[in-house]
């Protein structure tokens, strides 16, 4: 009865740590990534439906078709998103079934090294230092002399060939026999462990980040302040414990198109009424204050923008005005203007308003677009009375901030550097040993040697070629 | 904005077919395994290898000389990220070929530059355009320069893994080792394909690094499932599985190629399918 049980144990344990498992770990999760890619996630049923009539019918729906039909598609692809659905494929990276096999994966890796790393600790702190004439048999990478002199005169000229050629050895004496006993890079073994437990940490600061951490947005309007924040992911409105004012939002293009440069927010913290810190914000650059922080996102006006024209009265001379929008502003005829709804990019002409002019007797005129970047272009289109130019505008806007809180970053970037380290030093890096043994025999001394290296053997073998050669030559 | 009138632009066509000479030389090399033939098809690989550097600075210089601080390294769009895809894999070939100097691996690598080259010469626009503000970070040059030297292993690995199973097929009908030949031999591709994704494996593990920390820079989030990282990261697990399938049973020489060819595929997906056929972030289009 014990035996069964212990069997059975051992097969549970084997299933963990062989390597089959974890290349169709590897594989699986690879296969089911894509089914993520390629349904869009968070998706709702009504979502789906469309987009999948949309896919059947680019140009519309054909005019033969009955309610009958529409009904009949639009169950069918219902049914495939209720299937779909309950196997959690619209949220497939938080699913219980993705997280196992996430989970499966780092047990895979934890009970791998558990049961290597020992072995590979003993090869590094325990080398063998006493190599029996069998041993060397065991070595791809050997050979022997006979050479004349004392124990002493050979034991120098090895120990100093292979100081100067490999690198320092270890002594041991065995009864009347020495052994020597040179390595390089025995960390290197540890690379594959560094890499794998890399990725048991960067899966534990996402962890960390998921359970502690949140992400959210806000808007702020220029010159006003926030103290919470709208969470992304449904959990409500979040205290920030800290205000957040915005002094001013500014869009800058570059020369003469509609193209954006830079987004930019001037921000100021509070805390109990005290002002902690001010940060200019823009893409790429975002603030942080007490773990949160705050980027750059986006931006939308808000409307009460005050701009800057030059009027030009025909055959007179120009002058600039302020116009706030929707305001009327006189002109010198009688008769007034008004501007309204600036745009980044009105009619892809670039930055510009939409505005009317009123006739001295109260008439409404139709509204016209002036831009930015076309001066003179509402003189030569429209030849009013009077010809204006946008020259400035002093936009109102609210600034866009994404907000996240993760405490578990930190740790993910350890885990990325020890990920890339562990790498560098598995692949680049190779454990390599000389033994030298020593018998006297006689009136000469018989020497054994050989090598090996964990990795790249090949490269291992042409090195020891060349050490063979010149070994012979030093001691002979 | 159209940039046939760019030096850079010129000299790019120039390099395409300094690389259609040397991949026809290299192609033409196997049939008849002239030393002449080798020199001809590795000197136009290197000489246009040199002149595409060249235009790569040069294109660099030149967006600084437009005016409104447009200026940018040559990475920002479809076009830019082609053409540098394309010098990455003649430089990986070039270190391969200067430790391996098998010239029979030009006629299956190649041919992967070649195309991308004419490719972005004749349907991308490689007009210099500004950065929008989300590019404008120095984060891009790190995240492009690495996931690119990645994808170039991954090229070369997946043209030596084809020779491997030419190679593996001949020395299977004929019986035991086939040094002399016209492909080298199925060991020394085996280990070739290996070293290629030894170099691309931890090159992509930096891209991915560097994608994630210049998302949290801009977004806010290292990781957000976008297919486009998504993509990476299913490229990277099929790596993975490479690696570790050398050491199980079975799973060496041919099944390892295999593998490897399908790494490259999911590399191009990840690259350009993300982009072009699915939705998201990342999804700048052309």
């Amino acid at each position: 009865m014990e035996k069964q049980t212990k069997r059975f144990e051992d097969r549970i344990w084997d299933f963990f740590v062989s390597l089959k498992l974890g290349i169709a770990t590897l594989i699986l999760l690879s296969i089911t990534s894509i089914v993520g890619t390629v349904l869009k996630q968070g998706q709702s049923k009504g979502e789906y439906v469309q987009e999948n009539f949309a896919r059947m019918f680019p140009d519309g729906f054909p005019p033969k078709m009955t309610q009958l039909d529409y009904d009949k598609l639009r169950e069918g692809f219902e049914s495939t998103y209720r299937f779909f659905d309950s196997m959690y494929f619209f949220d497939m990276y938080h699913s219980w079934w993705f997280l196992g096999l996430l989970g499966l994966f780092a047990m895979n890796l934890i009970c791998c090294s558990i049961n290597r790393l020992p072995r590979v600790l003993k090869i590094v702190r325990e080398p063998e230092l006493k190599p029996a004439e069998k041993f060397y048999k065991t070595l791809a990478n050997r050979d022997e002399l006979l050479v004349s002199g004392t124990m002493a005169e050979v034991e120098a000229k090895v120990g100093g060939f292979v100081t100067s050629e490999f690198t320092k050895p270890s002594r041991t004496e065995e009864g009347e026999k020495v052994h020597l006993f040179a390595q390089k890079a025995p960390y290197a073994r540890f690379g594959v462990y560094v890499t794998h437990l890399s990725i048991l940490v960067i899966l534990l600061g996402a962890m960390l980040g998921i359970k502690f951490g949140y992400k959210g947005f806000v808007w702020i309007t220029e010159g006003g302040s926030i103290n919470q924040v709208t969470s992304r992911e449904g959990q409500g409105v979040i205290p920030l414990g800290f205000t957040v004012q915005c002094d001013q939002f500014e869009l800058e293009y570059y020369e003469a198109s509609s193209m954006p440069k830079e987004y930019r927010s001037d921000l100021v913290v509070f805390e109990n009424g005290q002002e902690i810190l001010k940060k200019r914000i823009v893409v790429n650059d975002p603030l942080t204050y007490n773990g949160i922080t705050f980027y750059q996102s986006s931006y939308r006006p808000v409307g009460g923008g005050v701009y800057r024209l030059s009027v030009t009265p025909r055959g007179g001379s120009s002058f600039e005005v302020e116009a706030k929008e929707g305001a009327h502003i006189d002109l010198p005829n009688g008769g007034s203007f008004a501007v309204s709804a600036y745009e980044d990019n009105l009619r892809n002409f670039g930055p510009g308003l939409t505005m009317h002019v009123n006739s001295p007797d109260g008439k409404h005129g139709n509204p016209f677009p002036i831009y930015q970047y076309h001066p003179g272009a509402d003189a030569q289109i429209r030849k009013g009375e009077f010809s204006f130019d946008l020259i400035g505008a002093d936009l109102a806007y609210a600034t866009g901030l994404q907000v996240a809180k993760d405490p578990g970053v930190e740790v993910v970037w350890v885990g990325c550097t020890l990920m890339i380290f562990g790498t560098m030093i598995a692949f680049f890096l190779s454990h390599r040993r000389i033994w030298v043994t020593l018998v006297p025999e006689g009136r000469k001394v018989k020497v054994l040697y050989g090598g090996n290296a964990h990795r790249n053997q090949p490269g291992f073998a042409l090195y020891f070629d060349n050490f063979k050669s010149k070994f012979k030559k030093i001691v002979s | 904005m159209d940039g046939s009138q760019l030096l850079s632009t010129q000299i790019m066509n120039l390099v395409t077919v300094g690389y259609f000479i040397s991949m026809v030389s290299f192609i033409v090399y196997l049939a008849v395994r002239s030393k002449k033939v080798a020199l001809v098809a590795n000197a136009t690989a290197w000489l246009g290898f040199a002149a595409h550097t060249f235009a790569l600075g040069y294109r660099w210089y030149e967006s600084y000389q437009m005016p409104g601080g447009v200026g940018h390294a040559p990475l920002s769009n479809l076009y830019e990220s082609v053409v540098f895809f394309a010098w990455t894999i003649i430089l990986i070939y070039i270190l391969l070929d200067i430790k391996y100097k098998q010239d029979a691996i030009g006629a299956f690598v190649i041919p992967f530059a070649f195309f991308g080259m004419i490719g972005a010469q004749l349907l991308l626009n490689s007009g210099i355009s500004p950065l929008v503000p989300a590019l404008q970070s120095n984060w891009l040059t790190y995240h492009v320069i690495t996931c690119f030297l990645g994808y170039a292993a991954f090229a070369v690995a997946c043209g030596v893994s084809i020779m491997y199973l030419i190679q593996a097929g001949i020395e299977g009908k004929k019986g035991g080792d086939s040094a002399g030949g016209i492909l080298p031999s199925a060991k020394v591709l085996d280990d070739i394909n290996y070293k290629a994704i030894m170099i691309g494996f931890p090159l992509l593990t930096l891209g991915i690094v560097t994608g994630a920390a210049w998302a949290n820079y801009a977004w806010g989030t290292y990781w957000s499932w976008d297919p486009k990282e998504t993509w990476s990261l299913i490229v990277w697990f099929i790596y993975a599985a490479f690696l570790h399938a050398r050491f199980t049973r079975g799973w060496a020489g041919k099944r390892a190629a295999i593998l490897s060819i399908v790494g490259f595929f999911a590399t191009i997906f990840c690259y350009l399918g993300v982009n072009l056929v699915l939705s998201g972030l990342h999804s700048y289009g052309s």
